[in-house]
């Protein structure tokens, strides 16, 4: 540990050294580097894809449209925007500032630390970077030990394509987390569950640190059967998509469980069934579409979850545990308590259940009973319904008629409210997310009033109230003689 | 005489205030623009029909003068009303995000929520305006907000808590007076965002307190603002600005206040005379006597102050003022030359009417005296020369930078008003006061047609081909694999 120590100790001071070189703040190191995590990524896909598996039986398709393509996008997007991100806003300044100017540059903190997560380990890895890179920090980045893989890819191949002495990388798991924290960094930026995002905030807390936590919660999704069943097998595939086809289950923002009417319930969990069937085969264990389930102990957690008698009589579908092969099967639960374990924490697996209520309406109820999650998704056609959603619920997004693509859409800020987070990124929010906004003012010389100044009197007392309240014609009825100071 | 019996204030009450709170919000007091209207008009109510009051308040409490109560709190305020009332609709409308190939079809916006119960924490040093600002904000923003008032300036906060009571919907909107019992009594409570205007050292322990439960924090903090004055400039506007700025907005206890000068030693003379006769021409030839400057807020601050003067090596440095008298809390506005970099005064934000002036060999070297303290609220520069003002902007990192003027961006509405590092972090004032409360959530409305297989299981090399092509949003690569030409 002591070695550790030094180690962070050492990085810190290398990456405070190069930020106060100013290397960062040029436009073109910045998108030479997001170039280079471009290359980084295009010139290992195969080696990325196979870390993925290896770490958590993803599918290459699956790695690359849910991480690899992702990246690039980012990197992408954030090289050919950066001229325009970074451009100072100006500001109007009202009439009595004349000739001030004001403007707002968007400066970087300085040196950032950014604590990915195991589930999607490169992009929830690069995706941050790319940000801090973008804002012009220097940044470490802690990769989970979770997904041991994907962690040593990047802690071998950043410094072979980024400017090390700006961008490093530590591998670790809580005790080098631990380490890190005790330093002060100018944000940090933290990918994970709500507990450690506490433990961060509080670890920030002592100098006086930004966060952005992107945590998780239960997302739920609402099926408002009858306004959409014209088109009920987009919405079974986008369910199954979004549970299953995703790190099977182990997004923050996956669907977490379902609200349907209870009359509905059972077409709904027939139409699954035979999808899952159709996405996975018949062994889905087998089927290398299916993510695997990331250690024993999330195993053993799921476990626990169908353990409790009340939720193992709601299985209606899967409920198969594969230990030692870390593997979970698609499982559908039918009303599981709302008082079990399974309905009050983040599942975080491949297990679905459906809660059915008498009237859809109700399902606002349920949702608000629980804590914001990062995500709400409805497939409905009545318009009130969405309304009632988007004005009665709070949670980080809300997605009508699909699950998880929100991700996708960079001009749509990414981050939670409440238990699901702080703070937002993806496109420029990326890049927003490790600036700070600087309020530049830039006064004249030249036009200076009397009234500014003491000693006061009655005629400098009205001035200056006239000028705030901006009564530009009766200030210059004061200046002129023509009205008396009150 | 029966002095009404002081409530008691304990876990219980704290605990029942938000519960009390939280049910308003639930039920949807705040949400309309109806409700958020009428209370903003009563606040200008209460600043039109109660600045007598006020600036009474304001003299028991600081001893200031009119002018500044009427025209820093006051003033101030009813414009901050004025405008969240005219452009309360624009600020509530939701912004539309543009969306993709990669999620068409689809449209997305972002839509502004109230975060829910909101404390603000205000400081003593301007009651009116740090308490009310934030509350404006707030109840923008459709939240229900308790406010604590400093118990620093009883007057004041009496005061607020009476005009708050009387005017505005106490379902949602209360005042909680007290000291740091009470206070810690409030941050117990689970909050969905937490305003704070003060000190370092406290922001710490509100931040601390937050995380507990996740909950996001405005901290305006402070700093030590330094003021670089070049020779190139207009030596009395400069001079003028500088005084007014720190002995004439709440006689240097001001967030914002010039808190040292950074010259050089050839400059420095000229600049230290022209301040002595300009500070003769605004409080006399007895500054003690002089009705146009607060006092000193306590005996507390007031031994503070002093204790900065006694230092060894710092005593010897005044070079005019340094009168002091302990019974009245005044101390003349005293300039000292040189003191060491390493003294108490030079390492604290002095927050009172001494203003140390350091020369240096050149101008230079003010960047590296900034840069080796922590970020400051504000940092000045008074020149002419248009190079330096641009270096100044982009090398000094602060929550905002002012050229050729002092103080006046506070009262700028289209500028974001806040700290970085040590100063704080969050911004308010106009639309930002309206953001800094509210939720940004990603709307995204996807058609329920148009679905590519692409995206489900079982994953193919064909489907990886397409989905590469999505990413690259690039039409033709689409096409061409749509059309088995790739």
């Amino acid at each position: 540990m002591e070695a550790m120590k030094e180690t962070v100790e050492e990085s810190l001071r290398e990456m405070r050294d190069t930020f106060a070189s100013g290397r960062t703040r040029s436009l073109k190191w910045r998108k030479r580097q997001i170039a280079a995590i471009y290359e980084m990524v295009k010139d290992n896909e195969d080696k990325l894809c196979s870390v993925l598996f290896q770490d958590l039986g993803k599918h290459s398709t699956e790695a690359f449209r849910d991480e690899l393509g992702h990246v690039l996008r980012s990197a992408t997007v954030a090289i050919n925007c950066l001229d325009k991100w970074a451009v100072p806003k100006q500001s109007n300044l009202p009439l009595l500032f004349f000739p001030a100017k004001g403007k707002v540059i968007s400066e970087p903190y300085g040196t950032v630390l950014v604590l990915s997560s195991w589930n999607f380990p490169i992009s929830l890895s690069l995706d941050p970077l790319i940000g801090a890179i973008a804002a012009g920090n220097t940044v470490l980045l802690k990769s989970s030990e979770l997904s041991p893989n994907a962690s040593a890819f990047l802690a071998k191949t950043i410094p072979a394509y980024l400017d090390n002495k700006a961008i490093k990388v530590i591998e670790g798991g809580p005790d080098v987390a631990t380490i890190l924290l005790q330093h002060q960094w100018d944000k940090i930026f933290f990918t994970g569950s709500p507990k450690i995002g506490r433990i961060i905030m509080a670890a920030a807390a002592q100098h006086l640190t930004p966060v952005t936590l992107e945590l998780g919660g239960k997302c739920p999704t609402i099926v408002d059967y009858p306004t959409i069943s014209k088109n009920i097998k987009s919405v079974v595939k986008r369910i199954t998509g979004g549970k299953w086809g995703s790190c099977s289950g182990q997004a923050c923002i996956s669907v977490d469980y379902v609200l349907i009417e209870k009359s509905f319930a059972s077409s709904l969990i027939d139409m699954l069934k035979p999808l899952i069937r159709s996405f996975f085969g018949d062994n889905p264990k087998e089927s290398g579409c299916l993510s695997r389930i990331v250690s024993k102990q999330h195993v053993q957690r799921l476990s626990r979850l169908l353990n409790d008698p009340r939720v193992q009589a709601s299985i209606v579908y899967g409920g198969s545990i594969d230990e030692e092969n870390l593997y979970v099967e698609p499982t559908i639960l039918l009303d599981p308590p709302l008082d079990s374990e399974i309905m009050n924490e983040e599942i975080f697996g491949p297990i679905l259940p459906i809660i059915t209520v008498r009237d859809i309406q109700d399902s606002i109820g349920i949702i608000k009973s629980k804590a914001k999650p990062l995500a709400i998704y409805a497939f409905t056609n009545d318009e009130n319904l969405k309304t009632r959603i988007l004005s009665e619920t709070s949670s980080g997004s809300v997605t009508f008629n699909d699950v998880m693509i929100q991700y996708m859409c960079d001009a749509l800020p990414f981050g939670g409210v409440g238990e699901s987070g702080i703070g937002r990124y993806h496109g420029k929010y990326s890049f927003d997310c490790f600036s700070h906004e600087k309020a530049i003012m830039e006064g004249s010389l030249a036009m200076d009033l009397e009234a500014r100044y003491p000693p006061w009197n009655s005629f400098k007392l009205s001035f200056i109230r006239l000028a705030f309240s901006e009564a530009y014609f009766k200030l210059l009825l004061l200046m002129l003689g023509l009205k008396r100071s009150t | 005489m029966a002095a009404t019996a002081k409530k008691v204030f304990g876990a219980a009450e704290a605990s029942d205030l938000v519960n009390e709170l939280r049910r308003s919000f639930d039920d949807g007091v705040t949400r309309g623009y109806d409700w958020r209207i009428t209370q903003l008009k009563k606040l200008l109510v209460i600043c039109d029909n109660h600045e007598h009051d006020i600036v009474e308040a304001l003299r028991d409490d600081l001893g200031k003068p009119e002018l500044e109560s009427s025209v820093f709190e006051v003033a101030l305020l009813r414009n901050s009303c004025k405008l969240a009332l005219k452009q309360l609709k624009n600020w509530m409308a939701p912004d539309k995000a543009k969306t993709s190939l990669t999620t068409f079809p689809a449209s997305a916006e972002i839509v502004s929520e109230p975060l829910g119960v909101v404390l603000v924490i205000s400081a003593w040093n301007y009651p009116f305006l740090l308490s009310i600002d934030p509350v404006i904000g707030a109840i923008s923003a459709g939240n229900a907000v308790v406010l604590k008032p400093s118990e620093l300036a009883p007057a004041s906060s009496a005061l607020l808590a009476k005009l708050l009571e009387q005017y505005l919907d106490p379902s949602a909107v209360r005042v909680v007076e007290g000291n740091v019992n009470e206070t810690t009594l409030l941050l117990d409570q689970k909050w969905d965002k937490i305003f704070y205007t003060g000190s370092s050292k406290i922001g710490r322990v509100i931040m601390t307190a937050a995380a507990k439960h996740l909950t996001p924090v405005v901290l305006e903090l402070g700093g030590k603002s330094p003021v670089v004055v070049d020779s190139n400039t207009d030596l009395k506007v400069t001079v003028r600005r500088i005084i007014a700025g720190k002995w004439g907005c709440n006689n240097g206890q001001a967030c914002v206040s010039p808190d040292y000068i950074l010259t050089t030693k050839e400059f420095a003379p000229k600049l230290l005379d022209a301040m002595k006769h300009e500070l003769e021409t605004f409080y006399g030839k007895k500054p003690m006597d002089s009705k146009d400057m607060s006092r000193i807020v306590n005996s507390n601050h007031f031994d503070r102050l002093s204790k900065l003067l006694e230092e060894k090596e710092v005593s010897d440095k005044i070079v005019y003022g340094g009168d002091k008298d302990r019974e009245n809390l005044k101390i003349a506005p005293t300039i000292l030359l040189d003191v060491p970099l390493d003294s108490l005064i030079m390492s604290e934000e002095i927050f009172g009417p001494l203003l140390p002036i350091i020369t240096l060999n050149n101008l230079e070297e003010s960047f590296d005296v900034i840069h080796s303290r922590p970020k400051p609220l504000a940092a000045y520069l008074f020149t002419h020369n248009q190079k330096l003002k641009e270096r100044f902007a982009m090398k000094v990192s602060a929550g905002g930078i002012v050229v050729n003027d002092i103080a006046v961006h506070l009262a700028l509405h289209t500028l974001p008003f806040g700290g970085v590092g040590e100063s704080g972090m969050g911004a308010y004032h106009g639309k930002f006061s309206f953001d800094a409360f509210s939720h940004k959530k990603a709307v995204l409305y996807r058609s329920l047609f148009g679905d590519a297989p692409v995206r489900y299981p079982p994953y193919s090399r064909g489907k990886l081909r397409l989905l590469k092509a999505l990413v690259d949003s690039n039409i033709f690569n689409i096409f061409k694999v749509l059309l088995g030409l790739s």
